[in-house]
């Protein structure tokens, strides 16, 4: 035993290692390559476009809600970011195409890139603010923004419609080529192809280094200071990001319905999101495209066959939820296929 | 573990001038003079409420001192915050472990390396395409004997290994100076020899100063030990010398024999 000891070199590695390195960084490439269950939702979503024409403007309304939601995820799920205060950009965005719209300027994708833009600036600017507290003090100031500027919208109603809403819009042919038409089937496609491109980006920033370190301010911050990480431009930037996000599923709305009001700047806004993703699953990028339409499609049917209780059934379905699958359906699917 | 030749100055790792802080009439660091050689094996030992980890907090960055001087490795760090005194060559390591715990191990140490190489940041790339990364944070795992939990994540693993994730973390930064805070706290003592092992391994450029309560593995470890008793240096020697000191006895090894039984 002695002399194996001795001859034996000190920093060989461990015997039992049963992974090369290869292996190991194939396990780290293999995370950011397209699975096929990826296609499902794309899949899912053509589907219904065929299936039932009559549910399309529901969603098209959906798709831009699920842009909304993957949105939230990056700040919340990724970032450990908890908001009160998501709406904020939402309406902005909403407001921004809204208003462009109603004064003579209807070319959608400008309008869209000028809601997106709108909403990152929103972003950046009560980011730099709020995001110097963490806990409940940032969900409170969260909170605030989106509260000022719902008020700033319903103050401003010679700009916004105030409590009426936005009246008058007139959007363009996109490209000038296909007219927004009264069935929804140009909307329903023009959610469809912003929220491919805005899932596409999303998921790229959530595979790149600096979405990882994103997972680790969300998992420990406290050590994202002590291995020199710049922890407040990292939330800085993501909270830009998904601010931007938000703005552009707001403008969507906006362009496919020809409507804006208060209600997308309030509470109720900013709190039924989370409530959409913590249903499908938070901080796995898939858990919008699964809550959204749950929660939507739910509320549809519900409020149809139940006009006053159907919140009732919708607060069952969360119990259900937070009861028996905690991490949402999607935490629930990975634990059962374990 | 890059093995990196010993710097070229002869000057100090790590030093602390007359650093102090309070809390309103409650001192905590009182006027520490602290000086840690490069390649030193130093621990800092103290009784409970000394100071000690006021002390690691004040020299990483986490405190602002109320007055004295921070310097590593020759450049004053006073007044940089936490993140550029890592970029100096400072890493510590946690007495409660501070892991990223649903992250794989490979993944935690990733995280630090893409943080000294100023990658962490990137938005072009894939984190998957980072090969140099990935292949010198499993590498790093290897030498810690943790490649076969490389790819799980960190709570899933006892807790004598997540102390040594949490070493390797730190050893990811390729530290000039590391501050072990309590290694091996929480370890039952039967494991802890894995710990020890593999501090005693660490390449030996790097100044390696232990805070810790637990005295075989001070004994075993440290060359030299410093004492800090109510936020002051009470004495600072070789093991031998600190053991004989009659004050040392008095103020620390005696009390530790008032409560002899715990560990």
């Amino acid at each position: 035993m002695a002399t194996e000891g001795l001859v034996r070199p000190r920093l060989k590695p461990a015997p039992r290692a049963p992974l090369a390195p290869q292996q190991a960084i194939d396990a780290f490439a293999r995370r950011h390559r397209y699975r096929w269950w990826e296609a499902l939702p794309w899949v899912a979503a053509l589907a219904a476009y065929v299936l039932f024409p009559s549910y399309i403007p529901l969603g098209a309304q959906i798709l831009a809600t699920i842009l909304f939601a993957l949105s939230a995820d990056l700040v919340l799920g990724y970032a450990g970011i908890v908001t009160l205060g998501h709406a904020a950009f939402f309406g902005t965005g909403a407001y921004t195409a809204g208003i462009l719209a109603a004064h003579g300027w209807g070319e959608p994708i400008s309008g869209l890139l000028a809601g997106t833009a709108a909403a990152a600036l929103i972003g950046f600017v009560s980011g730099c603010i709020v995001l110097r507290t963490t806990g409940l003090t940032l969900l409170m100031q969260t909170l605030v923004v989106a509260t000022l500027l719902y008020e700033a919208a319903n103050k401003a109603s010679w700009l916004t419609g105030g409590d009426d809403g936005l009246q008058g819009m007139e959007v363009w042919p996109i490209f000038g080529q296909f007219r927004f038409d009264m069935f929804g089937r140009t909307g329903y496609l023009y959610c469809l192809a912003v929220l491919f491109l805005c899932w596409l980006f999303a998921r790229h920033i959530v595979h790149s280094p600096f979405g990882r370190s994103l997972t680790g301010i969300r998992e420990n911050v406290r050590r994202m200071h002590a291995i020199g990480a710049p922890v407040r431009s990292r939330r800085l930037i993501i909270y830009t990001i998904a601010a931007a996000l938000a703005g552009t599923a707001g403008a969507l709305i906006a362009q496919t319905t020809g409507f804006v009001g208060l209600t997308f700047l309030n509470l109720d806004r900013s709190g039924t999101v989370l409530i959409m993703l913590i249903i499908g699953g938070v901080g796995r990028l898939y858990g919008a495209f699964i809550g959204v339409p749950l929660y939507m499609i739910a509320q549809n049917r519900f409020s149809e066959i139940e006009p006053v209780y159907w919140y009732f059934w919708l607060g069952l379905m969360m119990i259900i939820v937070v009861v028996f699958a905690r991490g949402g359906i999607l935490g629930l699917a990975e634990r059962l296929r374990r | 573990m890059s093995i990196e030749a010993l710097p070229a100055s002869n000057g100090l790792a790590l030093e602390t001038r007359g650093l102090c802080k309070s809390f309103g009439a409650l001192t905590v660091a009182d006027n520490i003079d602290f000086r840690l050689e490069h390649g030193a094996r130093q621990a800092l030992i103290g009784p409970n409420g000394a100071g000690k980890t006021t002390f690691v907090e004040l020299v990483t960055g986490g405190l602002t001192p109320s007055a004295g001087q921070i310097v590593i490795d020759g450049t004053d760090v006073t007044d940089l915050p936490q993140a550029a005194r890592v970029k100096r060559g400072l890493a510590r390591t946690f007495q409660i472990t501070a892991l990223f715990r649903r992250l794989t191990t490979l993944e935690n140490v990733t995280l630090a390396i893409a943080e000294r190489d100023g990658v962490a940041g990137g938005l072009i790339l894939p984190a998957g395409r980072h090969n140099g990364v990935i292949e010198e944070a499993f590498e790093l795992l290897e030498t810690l004997g943790l490649a076969e939990d490389a790819l799980r994540p960190v709570s899933a693993l006892a807790y004598g290994r997540q102390r040594l994730v949490e070493i390797a973390v730190a050893l990811g930064l390729s530290p000039k100076v590391l501050l072990l805070d309590e290694p091996a706290a929480g370890v039952p003592s039967g494991e802890s020899g894995i710990i020890v092992e593999v501090i005693e391994r660490l390449p030996p450029d790097i100044a390696v100063l232990i805070i810790e309560h637990d005295m075989d593995l001070v004994f075993r470890l440290a060359r030299r030990i410093t004492v800090l008793v109510q936020g002051q240096v009470l004495v600072e020697g070789p093991p031998d010398a600190i053991a004989a000191d009659p004050q040392v006895r008095q103020v620390y090894l005696g009390e530790r024999e008032h409560g002899r039984g715990g560990r």
